[in-house]
């Protein structure tokens, strides 16, 4: 076995897991009458706006550790872009068709900044909603809709990590648990990274 | 002005309409304030500190006779003090009452994300229900007239409620009875903008204020409080009365596109991935050749 993330990278995974998926469950609730029902399930909405930002800023932490950890592996090469060219294959389950890639692919650094660049739209204007009443007028509504906005683009982003992550790639919801993966599922997913940790 | 008037019309964050809208004969009251006799003595002041029991608090002073620079989470009423110089060099006092305007179309109210914690009553009414707030401060950034004021205590929010429990009980609210000028009146909204249209007409024909008019400003619906200025065409110089005060458009983008958009990607996002694995299922881990020889 192959080890793919370390128990520190996994720890934060789910530490950033847990408080994204907190802060959008209360953050749903704030966002439609509809689903204002998820805030009396997480224990009533004053308590989920209070804890909100709070476990916002812990989420924000981890992704601060997971950018300074994952940048190298995260920066967009030549490999990326001929994968990216043939990532009809990679939809239709067609890997075999598809270039060698290293340790990530180009989906999941998109989708790592994505939530790097929203969460920091989220953070700045988190603040400003946090504290109105330091924030200029005119601005106070448009650090909501940003706010929203941001949010919304992380949910699709979470969506087909998740889905990814479980439901598609087999081994890949084990190797961020356990963080192991076969040489195979290595050579198959991730074959330049293969290479560079096998040294084969 | 009777109860019947205090049912509820629109209510904050709540899924579906307000349970008997439209169902009575629309009242509305409103507040009449004209500020070309108001004499800025705050007793208006005093009396909405007694009649809401609120403790009284630190004031500012900034060279001016104005209490503190706006209004407060336990300060509801606060009279504008402005010194305006006219065109022609001579000084004026501009005194303006300043509270919660009761917009028949309340940013507040829009903005809220609580169930209830906001509602609007048939006669115009806009009132805060702390039991229900959350303390999001979303009104803030509603509200084109900076009145919702938050209490880090509590984290609720308060305003002027326009003396609510008085006018249930047919009373006036209690600024409008402290008033010793009779600058301030109470009554239906048909009534008092006849009142207020008059008294500016008075002004323009015999009292040398050729701009003066009535704030009572469309881009909010109307208020239920409305002033009577000497010079409607500049409401700024009354201590930052906006001149188009309008729900903001964040707001509106926020509440009304971006809410369709977000749940249709949303919903779009979960329906395509079931699809997906429907269609093409998960990845296969593929066995090298060596390995099936």
């Amino acid at each position: 076995m192959i080890l793919r993330y370390t128990l520190v990278e996994r720890a934060i995974h789910w530490l950033a897991a847990l408080t994204y998926m907190y802060v959008l469950a209360t953050g749903l609730a704030f966002y439609s009458p509809h689903l204002y029902w998820v805030a009396a399930i997480l224990g009533g909405a004053p308590t989920s706006r209070f804890w909100h930002p709070w476990v916002a800023l812990v989420f924000a932490a981890t992704l601060a550790w997971m950018l300074r950890a994952w940048v190298a592996d995260m920066r967009i090469t030549a490999a990326d872009h001929a994968w990216g060219g043939a990532m009809r294959h990679y939809v239709r389950n067609e890997d075999g068709n598809l270039p060698p890639i290293d340790r990530f692919n180009l989906g999941q650094k998109y989708f790592f900044w994505v939530m790097v660049f929203a969460g920091l739209v989220l953070v700045v204007t988190g603040a400003a909603m946090w504290f109105p009443d330091r924030t200029p007028r005119a601005m106070r509504g448009a650090a909501i809709l940003l706010h929203v906005a941001a949010a919304l683009v992380t949910v699709g982003a979470f969506i087909i990590h998740v889905y990814m992550g479980t439901a598609v790639v087999r081994g890949g919801f084990s190797s961020i648990i356990r963080g192991e993966v076969s040489p195979a599922w290595a050579k198959t997913h991730h074959r330049l990274w293969y290479h560079r940790v096998t040294g084969k | 002005m009777s109860r019947a008037t205090l049912r509820v019309q629109a209510i904050s964050g709540h899924a579906g309409s307000a349970p008997g809208t439209g169902t009575q004969r629309g009242e509305r009251v409103a507040k009449l304030i004209d500020t070309t006799t108001c004499i800025g003595c705050k007793a208006c002041e005093v009396a909405c500190l007694e009649w809401n029991d609120l403790p009284f608090r630190e004031t500012v002073f900034d060279n001016t006779y104005q209490t503190m620079p706006e209004t407060a989470w336990n300060y509801w009423n606060l009279i504008q003090f402005r010194e305006h110089t006219n065109e022609d060099g001579t000084l004026q006092w501009l005194m303006r009452k300043d509270q919660c305007m009761h917009c028949a179309e309340p940013g507040c109210l829009i903005a809220c994300p609580a169930d209830g914690a906001i509602v609007q009553y048939q006669n115009g009414i806009v009132d805060f229900q702390q039991e229900y707030c959350i303390g999001c401060q979303y009104c803030v950034a509603g509200c084109p007239f900076n009145i919702p004021k938050f209490n880090p205590a509590t984290k609720k929010m308060f305003k002027c409620t326009l003396c609510t429990d008085r006018v249930s009980q047919g009373l006036e609210p209690a600024c409008i009875k402290a008033c010793p000028t009779g600058c301030l009146h109470f009554g239906s909204k048909e009534d008092m903008s006849a009142m207020a249209q008059a008294r500016a007409a008075q002004l323009r024909e015999h009292g040398g204020h050729k701009n003066a008019g009535v704030y009572d400003p469309e881009g909010v619906g109307g208020t239920s409080v409305i002033y009577v200025l000497h010079d409607a065409t500049n409401p700024e110089a009354y201590g930052g009365l906006p001149k188009n005060p309008r729900v903001p458009l964040s707001v509106k983008l926020w509440k009304g596109p971006l809410k369709w958009l977000g749940n249709l990607a949303m919903i779009g996002g979960l329906i395509g991935v079931t699809m997906h694995y429907l269609r093409f299922g998960p990845k296969h881990v593929q066995a090298e050749p060596e390995e099936r020889e």
